[in-house]
């Protein structure tokens, strides 16, 4: 029996299309993908995001003990940041991607996928270090508001001075009346916010920014412009860009692998292959034949398959082909070309520099 | 949802409609209403022969690629060029300006074993 979010009623009451996703019954698309995606690009659109899981690290220890299974470097944050990285096995492999927010040094909430929270939670109690672990994923809902307006349509509900939250900051405050940690995060690339507030308390946060936006011209807007969004900067999808077998370093997500912080569970793998160097690499590609190229689309050069498609669609901003793959190192560097196989036709392939889209400086 | 009285349908909700000698072929209202917003078509080339039952191309839209079955045997005369470049004509007109191929059939009473209007509304309601 698939999961439904509080505002499953909502969504069918707004015609959504609903599908199974993640064991989640969730809205994929509304009016359309391609008009909820102009709608993020160009004014604001609100996602139901709350399928999303948390587990919250708390106590002393909580700072340390994260710190230990995630990638990326806590103790550069301050108390109401944000940080995104990744919790790795001792190969390397990804467990997940997440973001963890910093409520205080003893305070920690830690954003994971739908698909992994019972996989992380397992994995996150399992190196506790001391710290008192638990999956609030029940507890909360998760509205997204994204896009270049969406600051706009906020202020006038939220009792948070938006000017003064920065990219990756967070602040508790009310917005319509409804408790929310209000965060300036998000999957899409555009300016906008991630509402966390108690489960139950959603659809009226949901029904208050919809009217509210309504001179901005919001749009309720599903998973599938979620994907194509989120692909158009490149943003990895677990499950789909990584997996367990992959690692941040493969993944393109070097940035977020601090291997000089002090030890942390995958640290001595990722620094083997980081100095052995990585045998494939995840890169951004336009076709530059005719079609669209999907996951798991072999990746071809001189007819042989040297790697795969983990993620592709057409564009809706740019209207070309894009996409993400694996392929080996030596094909990774930007100009490289090599052929899709779509469907037993080779569709040539350029490497490009990412993300696909650069955001509209307003 | 529309079903014009004058096609017939196929179970892959292709449309058929006789013009002439030739047979007219696109989706139907129904099925471009499921697949969403349209972004990408291939078709076959003028000459190219089609089976009864078997891929002559495929539509894809944003999220999934869908293949596009023959309704009757033949050979293409005519292919709807400029559906390469908008696509989004399939959203728009399924039953006009969207068509796709125009076929040569080899046995004309192929088409007239396909669905009428009232068989296919029936077989979508069954679906939905």
């Amino acid at each position: 029996m698939p999961l439904r979010t509080s505002l499953y009623d909502t969504h069918v009451r707004a015609r959504a299309r609903v599908v199974e996703f993640a064991g989640w019954e969730m809205p994929v698309q509304y009016a359309g993908i391609l008009a909820e995606h102009e709608a993020v690009r160009t004014r604001a659109g609100l996602f139901d995001v709350s399928h999303m899981g948390e587990v919250v690290f708390r106590g002393p220890k909580a700072l340390e003990a994260l710190g230990r299974v995630f990638t990326n470097d806590l103790s550069k944050t301050r108390d109401g940041q944000a940080q995104y990285g990744c919790l790795c096995r001792e190969s390397g492999g990804i467990v997940d991607d997440v973001v963890v927010y910093r409520r205080a040094a003893d305070d920690l909430l830690v954003c994971v996928n739908a698909a992994n929270r019972a996989k992380d939670f397992a994995w996150l109690a399992g190196h506790a270090g001391g710290a008192d672990v638990k999956d609030e994923s029940d507890a909360w809902d998760q509205l997204a508001l994204q896009g270049p307006l969406a600051a706009q349509v906020l202020q006038r509900l939220a009792k948070v001075n938006l000017s003064a939250l920065g990219t990756y900051r967070f602040a508790p405050g009310e917005v319509a009346g409804v408790s929310c940690l209000v965060a300036r995060t998000g999957y899409t690339g555009e300016d906008g916010f991630e509402l966390f507030c108690q489960a139950g308390r959603g659809p009226a946060l949901w029904a208050a920014l919809m009217e509210s936006g309504k001179p901005e011209g919001i749009a309720p807007a599903g998973l599938g412009a979620r994907d194509s969004l989120r692909l158009e900067m490149a943003y990895r999808l677990y499950g789909s860009d990584m997996d367990d077998t992959t690692t941040p370093l493969e993944a393109g997500l070097a940035w977020v692998v601090k291997l000089d912080k002090g030890d942390f569970v995958g640290r001595d793998a990722l620094l083997e292959q980081k100095e052995a160097g990585v045998p494939r690499k995840l890169v951004g590609f336009v076709l530059t034949d005719p079609g669209i190229p999907r996951h798991g689309y072999p990746v071809l050069q001189d007819g042989r398959k040297v790697g795969e498609v983990t993620s592709g669609t057409r564009s809706p901003s740019l209207g070309t082909s894009i996409g993400l793959a694996y392929v080996p190192t030596a094909l990774a560097a930007e100009g490289s070309t090599f052929a899709v196989d779509i469907r037993g036709r080779a569709a040539a392939a350029r490497v490009v520099k990412t993300p696909f889209y650069t955001r509209k400086q307003g | 949802m529309d079903f014009p009285e004058d096609l017939r349908y196929t179970r892959e909700h292709e449309w058929a409609r006789k013009k002439g000698d030739r047979v007219v072929v696109g989706i139907t209202d129904f099925a471009q209403h499921q697949l969403g917003d349209v972004v990408y078509v291939e078709l076959p080339g003028v000459g190219d022969p089609v089976k009864k039952g078997e891929s002559f191309g495929v539509v894809e839209s944003t999220k999934a690629v869908s293949e596009l079955f023959a309704p009757v045997s033949g050979k293409v005369v005519e292919v709807n060029a400029p559906l390469g470049d908008a696509p989004e004509t399939l959203n728009e007109d399924a039953y006009g300006k969207g068509w796709m191929i125009a076929i040569e059939p080899s046995d004309p009473k192929e088409v007239d074993a396909l669905m009428d209007a009232k068989a296919y509304r029936a077989f979508v309601q069954e679906q939905e």
